[in-house]
C-alpha cells in the first residue's frame, strides 16, 4: 500500500494566539513556536496503523511551506513515515486553499499512490477546503470526516462523522481520505524514531521543479482579496478568580441572575 | 438602480424539512436579491414547500435518489450543471459536513475562489463583500476577485431565520450525473442521539473537556446539564478520549452553539473550540490553569479543581431550585 499523508507546519496551537499581520494580511508565523499540526498527527497515526496492518506499505509525507517546515516533516518521519517531500518556494507565500491544493496535488502526482490522507482542516487557517479540492484536482473520490478505515481487496470502507451520528461509506481505491480531527490520539515519536528520521529521505522542491506556473498559485493566483482587517469586538473582561471555596456559589449566583436556575 | 442579482442557496434538508442553517441562509439571501434554493434528493420537493416562508422566490429541485445514496459528487455535478445553464451571482452554503465537502469540491471544479467561515455578506455596488473571522482576534472583509459565481460558505447561526412569506415557484430539473459521481456509496446512516435538548438550539450548554480526567467525572457534566434543562457538549479532548460521541463536539469541527449560558468544565479553550461557542451570551469557565485561553472569553472564571467545584455547583443549583 502506497500511502501519502499531507501535513502542515503551523504556529503551535497549544502555545500561540493566532494573530494576523495587518500589513502583509497573513498569519504571523515568525518568532512563534511552530509544530506539526496536531490534526495532521492524527491522520498520520491512522496512516501508520494502516501501514502496519498491510505488508509492504510506504508512507510519504507531503507538505508545502517555508524551508523551516522540514522540521515538521522530520517529526512525521520520527513518528514512522518513510520519506518526505516539501514544496518550498517564495512564490507560494499567500496561497489560498485552492492554490495550496494545486501544489499538493502536483507533488502527490509525481509518484504512484493508493491512498491520500489529510486532516479535515488545519489548526491555523481552518477553512477545511483543501481535502475536497485536492480530491477534485486528483480526480479521486473523497471519503471525508473519517474516524477509521478498513481496506480490503482494493476497496475502502470508512466510518464518517455527521452532525447527529455517523455514516458508513465505501469506494474503490485510490481515494483521498480526510481524517476527522478528533478521531484518534497520535503516538509520540520514540528516541529510535527521532534518530532514524535524520537518515530518511526528505526532498525539497520548488515550483519549477514541480512544473507549476507561479502565476496560478501564491498571492498572484489567489481568488480572494482581503480588503480590510478589523479587530474582533472583545468581550468585556470577566471576573476570573481562584476558587476559595465560594466558586460554586458564585456560579450559581450568576446562573440565577441569568434565569438559568 | 442596481440590477437585481440571482442569489442562490444550496439547501439541505433532513426528513423532508429544511435544516435550520438553510433557513438562516435563505432568509439572508432574500434580502440580497431574488433568492433561489437548490434542493436535491428524493424528499427535495417536500422540503421546497416551506422555502417560501423565508422569502425565497424559486426552488430548483432534482428528486434523483443518487443524491441520497452517494457522497458529495452528485451534488457537485448538479450545481455545476445549474451554474453553467443559469449563471447565478452568488451561491451560499452552510458549513455542515456535507456543505463543506460540496463547496470545496465545486470550487476546485470551477477553478474559482471560495470564502469559508463567513459570517456576513453585503452587496457593494455590482459586487459583494464578505466578512469572516481570521486568526483569533481579527475579522477580514474580503471580496472574490474571480469572475463568475461567488461561492461563500457560512458558519451556522451567522444569520437568523426570518418569517417572510413569499410565492415560491418550484421547478423540477434533472441533472445529468456521470458514473464517477457515484464513486462513494453511503452504506449506512446511524444516529447517536444523546438525549435532552438539541445541542445547537439549547438555551444552556454544559461542556466538558480533558480536564475532567475520566469518563466517570464526565457524568457530573451530564448531571448539571440535566438539572439546568440544557444540552451536553464536549471539547475535542473529551471526544478523543471516548467520553462522549462525536455528535456532542462543540467547535469548528462540530456544532456551533449560541446559548444564553455556556458552562465550560475543564476545557482549556483552543481556537477550534472557541469558534464554536464564543457567541454565547454568558460564558462560565472552570479550569485549573489560570492561563487557559478560555478565561479570556469568560464572564466568570473559577480557577480551581473542576472535579471539586462541579459537585458543589450541582448541590448549590439543586438547593436553589428547591426554594
Amino acid at each position: 500500500m502506497r500511502i501519502v499523508v499531507c501535513v502542515k507546519q503551523v504556529p503551535d496551537p497549544s502555545a500561540v494566539i493566532y494573530d494576523i499581520d495587518k500589513d502583509t494580511k497573513r498569519l504571523v508565523r515568525e518568532g512563534v513556536p511552530l509544530a506539526l499540526d496536531p490534526g495532521d498527527e492524527v491522520s498520520l497515526e491512522q496512516a501508520l496503523r494502516l501501514s502496519e496492518a498491510t505488508p509492504d506499505s510506504t508512507i510519504t509525507v507531503v507538505s508545502m511551506g517555508p524551508e523551516k517546515a522540514t522540521e515538521a516533516i522530520r517529526r512525521a518521519l520520527a513518528m514512522g513515515a518513510h520519506e518526505g517531500v516539501l514544496v518550498s518556494d517564495s512564490q507560494i507565500a499567500g496561497s489560498d486553499a485552492l492554490s495550496t491544493a494545486k501544489v499538493l496535488a502536483a507533488a502527490i502526482s509525481r509518484g504512484p499512490y493508493d491512498i491520500v490522507y489529510c486532516a479535515s482542516e488545519s489548526s491555523d487557517g481552518y477553512t477545511g477546503m483543501v481535502p475536497g479540492m485536492l480530491a477534485e484536482l486528483l480526480g479521486l473520490p473523497l471519503l471525508s470526516f473519517v474516524r477509521h478505515v478498513e481496506v480490503q481487496d482494493g476497496r475502502i470502507t470508512a466510518n464518517r462523522v455527521i452532525e447527529r451520528g455517523y455514516q458508513v461509506i465505501e469506494s474503490s481505491l485510490p481515494a483521498v481520505v480526510s481524517i476527522w480531527t478528533g478521531s484518534d490520539r497520535a503516538r509520540l515519536p520514540g528516541l529510535k524514531g527521532v534518530m532514524s528520521a535524520k537518515r530518511k529521505p526528505l526532498e525539497v522542491l520548488n515550483l519549477e521543479e514541480l512544473g507549476l506556473d507561479p502565476a496560478t498559485v501564491g498571492e498572484s493566483g489567489a481568488r480572494e482579496r482581503v480588503l480590510e482587517l478589523t479587530d474582533v469586538e472583545q468581550r468585556a473582561a470577566g471576573i476570573i478568580v481562584p476558587d476559595d471555596g465560594t466558586g460554586a456559589a458564585r456560579i450559581a449566583d450568576l446562573l440565577q441572575k441569568t434565569g438559568a436556575v | 438602480m442596481v440590477a437585481e442579482h440571482a442569489v442562490w442557496v444550496y439547501g439541505e434538508a433532513r426528513d423532508g424539512r429544511l435544516t435550520p442553517s438553510t433557513r438562516e441562509l435563505i432568509s439572508r439571501a432574500a434580502t440580497l436579491g431574488s433568492a433561489t434554493v437548490v434542493l436535491l434528493g428524493v424528499r427535495a420537493e417536500e422540503a421546497a414547500e416551506n422555502a417560501g416562508r423565508h422569502g425565497t422566490t424559486a426552488a430548483l429541485v432534482d428528486p434523483n435518489p443518487a443524491y441520497d445514496q452517494h457522497l458529495t459528487t452528485p451534488a457537485v455535478e448538479a450545481l455545476c450543471y445549474l451554474i453553467r445553464e443559469r449563471r447565478p451571482h452568488v451561491l451560499m452554503f452552510g458549513a455542515s459536513y456535507h456543505g463543506r465537502d460540496v463547496a470545496s469540491r465545486l470550487a476546485a471544479r470551477l477553478d474559482c475562489g471560495i470564502i469559508a467561515n463567513a459570517t456576513e455578506i453585503e452587496r457593494s455596488g455590482e459586487d459583494y463583500r464578505v466578512t469572516a473571522p481570521w486568526g483569533e482576534r481579527t475579522i477580514a472583509t474580503c471580496e472574490l476577485t474571480f469572475p463568475g459565481v461567488r461561492l461563500v460558505l457560512f458558519r451556522s447561526k451567522a444569520f437568523s431565520a426570518e418569517e417572510k412569506p413569499s410565492r415560491c415557484e418550484v421547478e423540477e430539473f434533472q441533472a445529468p450525473l456521470s458514473a464517477e459521481a457515484k464513486a462513494v456509496r453511503i452504506v449506512e446512516t446511524a444516529e447517536e442521539e444523546s438525549g435532552g435538548p438539541s445541542l445547537s438550539d439549547a438555551g444552556v450548554v454544559v461542556s466538558g473537556g480533558r480536564g475532567l480526567g475520566d469518563a466517570e467525572s464526565f457524568r457530573k457534566v451530564e448531571e448539571l446539564a440535566q438539572l439546568l434543562g440544557g444540552a451536553v457538549g464536549a471539547s475535542r479532548g473529551a471526544v478523543d478520549a471516548g467520553w462522549r460521541p462525536a455528535a456532542d463536539l462543540v467547535g469548528q469541527s462540530g456544532t456551533t452553539v449560541k446559548p444564553s449560558v455556556y458552562i465550560a468544565c475543564g476545557i482549556s479553550g483552543a481556537v477550534q473550540h472557541m469558534t464554536g461557542m464564543k457567541n454565547a451570551k454568558v460564558i462560565v469557565a472552570i479550569n485549573r490553569d489560570p492561563d487557559a485561553p478560555i478565561f479570556r472569553s469568560a464572564d466568570l472564571g473559577i480557577i480551581g479543581d473542576v472535579n471539586k467545584i462541579l459537585p458543589q455547583l450541582i448541590e448549590e443549583v439543586r438547593r436553589r431550585k428547591e426554594w
